[in-house]
């Protein structure tokens, strides 16, 4: 086989066509009439190994048997992942072939079935295309005109949204960094996930500092709460206490704060948020369905997990009084008596909505209705 | 313990440490018991082999003639037992601007020519003794990056390319893969140097032993150097680092222009005298 590369250089690109030639055959010659070849092309060949030697028109090369690719291994196939995806396919992109050699790196979270939701790929896709930018989405000049004390509960509200949302952030983006990432559309959702939570944690404060220099108050047993979410070392016990029952329990919190905050500003803080949250409840809801159909022994781990954190809650005093009193408050919108029976009612009616959501998201997950019941009734005061 | 096999190196960067570090895990998971030494320049490595304070060496082609010469002082006897299929047939070359006069060595006559440091056989004692063999007399410019290192420091190359493009010499002069290494960092554009002049063939590195060395031991050194495989993961990443596919049995055919080059400037002639 004859290889022409005509006046083209090593130093402008000539080892392509040498190095497509070799891929076709073992022997080929090459020939051309830059000034640089004769120095260019022996130092090339002994570089890759390759053996030269001149010919009466060019150069005569005969392949080397060095390989890289020899034991090469594709990372799974792009399509569809594997159901464990080894360490020494590293950063790989998904069905790239690997070469052997490669360091492996540490990323215990890496079977299928602890990771995996069908609905991921859907769910990252919904996720890109509905991002919205804060500073365009929300109505920050739109008139308040609520009495002073409202605007204090709802500082409050958004003082504790601020916190939760804090611990929303990184109990995923934890996860995110032990995540094969083989699971390409986990890691995706995953980090799409942390940075809905940092924008919401951004609109809560900006929404705080409409009218006020210096937010509420922070409890020692509302972080207690958000502090087991933080410590607990599996993925599906996390995702469960934090997204199945926390964002589910959260999802009907921002409904409210959308149905009954006075100002526009904060009713739609709460919907664009509330949006984003339902996806997260969506995707933890997702994997743990597979995950406990694969292994329905998993549904016992997770409802010891509730009472383990009942347990460890035990002595804190749960939801802050603050916030309950808030969420009153900016349901009543006034103090008037009428207004605040109305706001208190608002705020029961809240926890039993939370309360029913839990039960049909354990429902999905195959506990029966009793078992459903008793577990949501030990899910942390926090809400989250 | 056993025995171990020393071999000596020269740290003329700070990758060597990995690499002999990795050689030293490769032999000793392989049944021999492996460690080194390492010098700061082939003149003290040199004189420390004559010494026997270690068994093998990794010599540039100018301390395989100074450990084959020195050795000889003595009656004794320098063999070179394996080197990298890369230390076979290199070349230098003599670069010159595109645009010079300079067509012919001839034409460097009285010139200015950049070359390595002092005892680089590749970019400076080759090359100059290959003018000096054309009848051509020109004032050499040394770039003299870590003497004792025989070049193996390439920086002393690239100054004498950038010397040449900066206007400051007429020619320069390195060694063949480095002209297309230094095209690829962008150092020149394509076609701004022109080839004026390349060598014959000539061979670069090579452990060296000393007559009385540990027969045994280096026997199975040689035979698990050249078992060494690219195809093996583990060890390709130290074939890489080392710049080679293959270690090659060591031959010493291709060492004759360093040698005429080293009597004609009289190189090692000190060093010689003085070396016990």
């Amino acid at each position: 086989m004859i290889v022409e590369l005509a006046d083209l250089a090593f130093d402008e690109g000539a080892h392509l066509l040498v190095d497509r030639g070799l891929r076709e055959a073992e022997r080929i010659e090459v020939r051309g009439t830059a000034p640089t070849l004769a120095v260019d092309l022996p130092a090339w060949c002994r570089a890759r190994g390759h053996d030269v030697a001149r010919t009466e028109q060019g150069f005569a090369i005969v392949r080397g048997s060095a390989d890289r690719w020899r034991g090469a291994e594709r990372a799974g196939q792009v399509d569809a992942p594997a159901e464990h995806a080894p360490a020494r396919w590293g950063l790989a992109a998904r069905g790239a072939l690997v070469e052997a050699g490669a360091p492996e790196l540490d990323l215990p979270l890496a079977d299928k079935d602890e990771l995996w939701a069908d609905e991921a790929a859907r769910l990252y896709a919904q996720a890109a295309a509905a991002q919205w930018d804060p500073a365009t989405a929300i109505p920050w000049d739109a008139p308040i005109s609520h009495p002073d004390e409202v605007e204090d509960a709802i500082v409050q509200i958004m003082t504790y949204l601020i916190e939760n949302e804090t611990a929303a952030l990184l109990v995923p983006a934890r996860f995110l960094g032990r995540v094969h990432p083989h699971f390409r559309e986990i890691v995706q959702l995953l980090a799409i996930q942390t940075a809905d939570e940092a924008r919401h944690i951004e609109v809560f404060t900006r929404r705080a500092r409409l009218r006020r220099g210096t937010l509420g108050l922070s409890t020692a047993g509302g972080q207690a709460s958000l502090a087991t979410l933080f410590d607990e070392p599996t993925f599906a016990i996390a995702s469960f206490l934090l997204s199945v029952l926390g964002e589910g329990s959260f999802l009907s919190l921002l409904w409210f704060i959308r149905e009954h905050a006075p100002d526009l500003c904060t009713r739609e803080v709460a919907r664009l948020a509330a949006q984003d949250e339902a996806r997260h409840v969506a995707f933890g809801l997702a994997h743990l369905q597979r995950h406990v159909a694969t292994d329905p022994a998993l549904r016992d781990q997770l409802a010891a997990a509730i009472e383990h954190r009942h347990a460890a809650l035990a002595h804190t005093a749960g939801l802050n009084a603050e916030v309950f009193d808030a969420l009153i408050l900016l349901a009543a919108g006034s103090w008037s008596p009428a207004d605040l029976r109305r706001g208190h009612a608002a705020v029961v009616d809240l926890q039993r909505t939370m309360d029913d959501g839990r039960k049909q998201r354990l429902a999905r997950l195959g506990f029966s209705p009793e078992r459903g019941a008793a577990l949501s009734a030990l899910h942390t005061r926090n809400f989250m | 313990m056993a025995r171990e096999l020393i071999l000596g190196a020269v740290a003329y960067d700070a990758k060597v440490v990995p690499i002999w570090e990795g050689f030293r895990a490769f032999f000793g998971a392989n049944g021999l018991p492996f460690d080194f030494v390492l010098y700061s320049n082939y003149e003290r490595q040199v004189a420390a082999h004559l010494r026997g304070d270690f068994d093998v060496a990794w010599n540039s082609p100018l301390a395989w003639l100074q450990a084959e010469r020195a050795a000889a002082k003595h009656g004794r006897r320098a063999e070179a037992i394996a080197m990298r299929d890369t230390d076979r047939d290199l070349t230098s070359v003599v670069l010159v601007r595109a645009e010079s006069g300079v067509r012919e060595l001839r034409d460097l006559a009285g010139k200015a020519v950049g070359v390595g440091a002092h005892d680089s056989p590749q970019a400076t004692l080759i090359p100059l003794a290959a003018i000096a063999e054309a009848g051509v007399e020109v004032r050499a410019v040394h770039n003299d990056v870590l003497v004792g290192k025989h070049g193996d420091h390439i920086g002393g190359e690239r100054d004498a390319v950038r010397a040449l493009l900066a206007g400051t010499v007429d020619a320069a002069c390195v060694i063949d893969g480095n002209r297309l290494a230094f095209a690829r960092e962008g150092l020149f554009a394509p076609n701004a140097l022109r080839v004026v002049h390349q060598t014959a063939p000539y061979d670069h590195c090579n452990f060296t032993i000393l007559d009385g060395a540990p027969t045994e031991l280096i026997g199975k050194f040689r035979e698990l150097l050249l078992a060494m495989s690219y195809d093996d993961p583990q060890l390709r990443p130290l074939l890489d680092m080392e710049g080679l596919k293959a270690w090659l049995p060591g031959r010493t055919t291709g060492y004759a222009a360093l040698a005429r080059a080293i009597e004609r400037f009289g190189t090692i002639d000190a060093w010689l005298a003085s070396v016990r």
